[in-house]
């Protein structure tokens, strides 16, 4: 009988509870499969987060015998691997087209961020008021407000340098966020547009980008930002080589495995890692419930700056944008960009605004890459 | 009889059409879908009246500027 004392049983009671996060596991693994939310990201995740607080499985065990997930994660998460690469599988999928054809959507993307400066002084000024409760210092704040950037990798990145016992509640937050967009964003747009704002009519026929400006683009706007912020340089030069891969024309089975076969494995580690950091003793205390609650305030916010902006730049210039499209500034590809193109086409059928949102999307996740940096720089 | 022209709005695939010459339409149905970036994007009818010309279709890659139908 003496394999019984080896069973998990006698682990699963007490508090930090792993019951608990196995019912966390359940639900994010219910919502990926049965809600289909983002579930590329939150079925590895619940899994990862069942899997490593089920009691003695040793997966997250540190040191000599360590287990086969702390490697993933020591080696992927803590020395950035992951993040990073799939920040080049990323450009590799993107294109750049919308952004270049449109410039003044660049703005955009930029303005959004500022809903992650406004998340960071908020969760510093919350920090402050109950000092006792939770540590709000300045590195969780930057944390918690780069979630507002709706960029998994990039908060992930951050969270890593600035505050690494965080990173559990930061991922889960702005991946569950991202998934939540199209209910998370509506509310909002209408909020600050007005009806007639939001029928817009804006023409589909974007200008044709030139193969020559798509090659340039991507080493101009890395040089530019790089010397501007040098801490951005991993996540932005890897965004642009991932791009220059597949616009060179020359490296395109380099191109198809990177944004495919290497952004499906990178996700599938990073998802599992995510999970597995969630340990009841990690996750279940006040900072998790703080960091979601401002994790909506970032979220809001930065739609919220976004559709200001365009509110903005219409009263100066003439030619009117549709200010929703200020929403796609939120770097949630291309789940922004498609609430947009749904809402635009309600407000008015002949509208299809889905490029003209794709160029603040993209511009989003420069953005919040580039905010990533400026907060590096400031704190790390 | 005032004509409207209704045209693609972005480069994709035509993967279905959902209505024939001399259907009576409503502002906001359905005209066809277009696959493009992952997503299947329906275009919609801008005014009521009734489809005389389809141009377009289905299985076609289509381009911004090409006309999909005529509704008078």
């Amino acid at each position: 009988m003496f394999g019984l004392f080896e069973t998990g049983f006698a682990g699963l009671g007490g508090w930090p509870s792993p019951i608990l996060m196995i019912a966390i596991g359940v639900v994010l693994l219910y919502l990926g499969i049965a809600k289909k939310m983002e579930p590329l990201l939150l079925v590895p995740i619940g899994f990862g987060v069942v899997l490593v607080n089920l009691p003695l499985g040793g997966l997250m065990d540190p040191g000599e015998s360590a287990g086969v997930i702390y490697r993933i994660f020591f080696h992927g998460l803590t020395w950035e691997i992951i993040p990073v690469f799939i920040f080049l599988g990323l450009g590799a999928m993107q294109d750049f087209g919308p952004l270049i054809a449109n410039p003044k959507t660049l703005l955009l993307g930029a303005g959004a961020q500022f809903g992650v400066y406004f998340a960071f002084f908020s969760a510093l000024a919350i920090g402050n008021l109950i000092p006792g409760v939770v540590t709000i210092g300045v590195n969780e704040a930057a944390a918690i407000g780069i979630i507002g950037g709706a960029d998994g990798p990039t908060t992930i990145y951050l969270t890593n340098r600035l505050a690494p016992h965080f990173i559990g509640a930061t991922a889960v937050a702005a991946y569950t966020y991202m998934a939540l967009v199209p209910i998370i964003q509506p509310p909002i747009i209408k909020l600050l547009t007005t009806k007639k704002e939001r029928a817009i009519y804006m023409k589909p026929q974007l200008r044709n980008v030139s193969r020559t400006e798509k090659l340039v683009f991507p080493v101009i706007a890395s040089l530019i930002i790089i010397l501007l912020v040098p801490k951005s340089a991993p996540l932005i030069g890897m965004f642009m080589f991932g791009n220059l891969l597949v616009i060179s024309g020359v490296t395109d089975r380099l191109a198809d495995t990177a944004a495919n076969a290497f952004m499906n494995v990178l996700t599938i580690l990073l998802g599992i890692s995510v999970g597995a950091i969630m340990t009841a003793e990690n996750f279940l205390k006040l900072e998790s419930l703080m960091v979601f609650a401002l994790g909506v305030v970032a979220f809001s916010a930065s739609t919220a700056f976004g559709i200001l902006l365009a509110k903005l730049m219409n009263l100066v210039s003439k030619e009117k944008i549709n200010p929703m499209i200020g929403a796609a500034g939120v770097s949630a590809v291309p789940m922004a960009a498609r609430v947009v193109q749904r809402m635009g086409q309600e407000a008015n059928p002949r509208n299809f605004l889905l490029m003209h949102a794709m160029g603040p999307n993209i511009a989003g996740v420069i953005g919040t890459a580039t905010a990533a940096g400026i907060f590096l720089g400031m704190l790390g | 009889m005032a004509q409207e022209i209704v045209e693609v709005p972005i480069t994709g695939k035509l993967i279905s059409i959902e209505v024939k010459v001399g259907d009576a339409v409503q502002e906001g149905d359905v005209i066809c879908f277009i696959e493009s970036m992952k997503m299947e994007n329906p275009i919609l009818v801008p005014v009521a009246g009734t489809i005389t010309e389809i141009q377009v279709s289905v299985g076609e890659v289509v381009e911004t500027g090409n006309v999909i139908a005529v509704i008078e």
